[in-house]
């Protein structure tokens, strides 16, 4: 089932509707609610490798639904630990928990200060209000 | 200014029903209810319906209507006999594909043709040109609304009687008077109901109240992809031609129609390129217009929900077109692996 609209408040966004959990020096990294709901069921999530590297504000892999197909922008620089596994084999997952289950990959930040530059939930909200 | 997007009769119904709507060829259609996969499986297992009232709807009648559409259409529709209906072409002098359509034959003289709602100003424009005495060409499109409804249990849950398919009556689905047509784009049995636009609401209430699940124009193209039904203006357009589509069969090409002479030469010579289907191997979703390296490029691609891989349509040199045959597909750059299989792509078990 997908999940209902929603947006946590421990989490900073990006406005390409990208998510970053901050854990220490680390980063889990997903899609919105609002981007795969605009998206409609994943049926792909073409991933990074683990141990490459991700720049901030550029596109380091795919989500693909049934009609469309859309860059993965990551909010936060630094290197890939590790790729959610589920997300590739079911990529439904990211739109049944799109902040849990369907998380994307976990980082090692390569300047956290970036952290400070996105958006807080009230910003991201008025932002997806927007849209 | 955008153009104002036209509505069908049912507009009011799938927004009340929370659809996604989209511009598609001029239209204002649900693309989505719940979404594309569940519509998908629904019809594939249940049945499903879907607002079809964009499609164009031309009336040909007359004395010599029938004349005036065997030179028009590429099959025989000589053979066609009253109640009846045949999947036919409208060709070009060069035999490209104008438009792909299903011909319904009534009583005295009668013709209806249902037409690609992007092609029905053309196809309409096509004829009334050419249009002979004694048989008058009429746009009736706006007049009625249009509704398929298919799937294995469709019948049985509008409580209609079985008939052949290709095949059309009168008929009645909870006091709803329509015209039953046993044809279809999803490789299910089902039919498509047509009544005045005035009654439209009235038998979209009946057929899901009748536990047909409401069904976008996304499930309609993974529904016709998986079963290789060629969509005009994506695998079949006016500069390709029905031999390299691999339609012959619907080409009568002992009968005089426009451009047969050149689909007789591109048969004896055999077609430079031929329209093939096939599946990834790899997980990569072929999209309309990807490259296929050695000379190809794809019409149509799609995640067949029923099949759970990347599948699609393309043209290849008719030398690589062999089922079996592997064929690369550059998805945004990266080079992905499939092979061609024998049409349809999806084949229900039986």
């Amino acid at each position: 089932m997908p999940a209902e609209e929603s947006y946590p408040a421990d989490l900073k966004y990006h406005p390409e509707h990208d998510w970053a959990r901050v854990e220490g020096d680390e980063a889990v990294l997903g899609i919105t609610w609002f981007a795969q709901d605009a998206l409609g069921e994943l049926v792909h999530f073409e991933a990074p490798e683990a141990g490459s590297n991700l720049a901030k504000d550029e596109a380091y892999g795919e989500v693909e639904s049934v009609k469309a197909v859309s860059d993965v922008v990551s909010p936060l620089s630094g290197e890939v630990l590790e790729v959610n596994q589920k997300a590739v084999d079911e990529p439904e997952t990211v739109n049944e928990d799109p902040y849990g289950d369907g998380w994307l990959v976990r980082i090692r930040m390569s300047d956290p200060s970036e952290v400070d530059g996105l958006m807080n939930v009230e910003a991201y909200r008025a932002h997806v209000a927007e849209q | 200014m955008a153009a104002t997007l036209k509505r069908t009769p049912l507009f009011e119904r799938h927004v009340a029903l929370g659809a996604r709507m989209v511009p598609f060829a001029g239209w204002e259609m649900p693309v989505q209810y719940e979404g594309v996969i569940p519509e998908h499986r629904a019809v594939r297992s249940d049945c499903g319906a879907f607002d079809v009232s964009h499609m164009g709807q031309i009336h040909v009648d007359g004395p010599t209507a029938q004349a005036f559409l065997q030179e028009m259409l590429s099959n025989d529709v000589d053979r066609v006999g009253d109640g009846e209906a045949q999947y036919t072409l409208l060709t070009n002098e060069r035999g490209g594909i104008v438009d792909d359509l299903i011909v319904y034959r009534f009583a005295h003289g009668q013709f209806l043709l249902v037409v690609n709602a992007s092609n029905r100003e053309t196809d309409y424009e096509w004829l009334k040109e050419r249009e002979p005495r004694g048989c008058e060409v009429r746009d009736a499109s706006d007049e009625y609304a249009l509704v398929a409804v298919q799937g294995p249990r469709s019948l049985e849950r509008l409580g209609l009687p079985e008939a052949p398919a290709f095949t059309h009556a009168m008929g009645e689905v909870d006091g709803v008077e329509v015209l039953v047509c046993r044809t279809g784009y999803t490789g299910e049995l089902g039919v498509e109901l047509s009544c005045p636009a005035e009654d439209a609401t009235a038998l979209w209430d009946a057929v899901l109240a009748r536990g047909a699940v409401p069904c976008g124009l996304g499930a309609r193209d993974t529904l016709r992809l998986e079963v290789c039904y060629p969509l005009h203006g994506n695998d079949i357009t006016p500069e390709t031609d029905a031999i390299s589509a691999g339609l012959g069969w619907a080409c009568k090409l002992d009968t005089e129609f426009t451009g047969a002479d050149g689909l007789r030469r591109i048969r004896e010579e055999g077609p430079a390129e031929k329209l093939v289907a096939f599946v990834m191997e790899e997980k990569a979703i072929p999209r309309q217009d990807m490259a296929i390296e050695g000379g190809g490029r794809v019409t149509s691609g799609t995640h067949s929900p029923m099949l759970d891989q990347g599948i699609g349509m393309g043209y290849v040199p008719a030398r690589s077109a062999a089922p079996g045959t592997g064929l690369v597909v550059d998805v945004r750059g990266k080079p992905r692996r499939g092979h061609i299989v024998q049409k349809p792509i999806y084949r229900k078990e039986s």
